[in-house]
């Protein structure tokens, strides 16, 4: 399946770019799984996705939690926790 | 009810007076204004960017005045927030409601903001004498908003 990911803020940073088309490996599908498979790209990814630091994730738009599916063609975003106001 | 994103700055006056004018069966108008202050954790913070999430902002910021609706008997609401720099005393953010009775309109705008500080996806980057560094959730703001939570 294929998905578009983004990220926002200090995650933007770390990571070094907004945006990009991922086609993920059939045992990734849920938000869990997805930030497992992040993970493994190399120590910034390690530290970022391995549960350390507060992720939060969205689907289409959507805030969603870690054990929600991922479905073909999905915008999922990642982000640290929001300070507008 | 309107959501409004912009870099631009916007008009209290003529934003709450459109709001009051809209109806004779308005009774009350409450608003929230937040602004930048000059100084955050004991530093001078020079300027303030917010970085959003364009798309699911106004989406969020549009479920947030739908749910205040379900609450109260509120007859309008207004969410305007700006995003790029801005400066101490920049306007950042204005909610407004409107309803029959005053009781509502402050509930509703209370309950507007704690959301908007914990479900928007807006984030905060200051820049100090000593650099830059993005803002921290606070957990004041998460209790802000649990309160509202229903069972």
């Amino acid at each position: 399946m294929n998905i578009k990911v983004l990220y926002f803020a200090r995650i933007k940073e770390s990571v070094n770019y907004s945006t990009e088309e991922i086609v993920l490996p059939a045992e990734v599908s849920t938000i869990n799984t997805l930030k497992s498979f992040l993970a493994k790209r190399g120590e910034i990814w390690a530290d970022l996705f391995s549960g350390k630091q507060q992720v939060r994730a969205a689907i289409n738009h959507e805030l969603v939690d870690d054990m929600m599916a991922i479905n073909d063609g999905d915008e999922v975003a990642f982000f640290p926790p929001v300070t507008g106001g | 009810m309107t959501v409004r994103v912009q870099t631009a700055d916007f008009d209290v006056a003529a934003e709450l007076t459109a709001m009051r004018k809209a109806s004779a069966d308005i009774g009350a108008v409450v608003s929230f204004i937040g602004q930048v202050r000059d100084i955050n954790d004991g530093d001078v913070i020079n300027t303030l960017t917010l970085e959003h999430y364009p798309g699911m902002t106004e989406r969020a910021l549009a479920q947030i005045e739908l749910e205040a609706q379900s609450r109260w008997q509120i007859s309008n609401s207004l969410i305007i927030h700006r995003v790029g720099t801005l400066k101490p005393l920049d306007q950042i953010v204005l909610v407004a409601v409107a309803s029959a009775h005053r009781g509502e309109a402050f509930k509703a705008c209370e309950f507007m903001m704690d959301y908007l500080k914990t479900q928007a996806p807006f984030w905060k980057k200051e820049s100090t004498p000593e650099g830059e560094r993005w803002v921290e959730a606070k957990s004041s703001d998460d209790q802000a908003q649990s309160r509202w939570q229903q069972s």
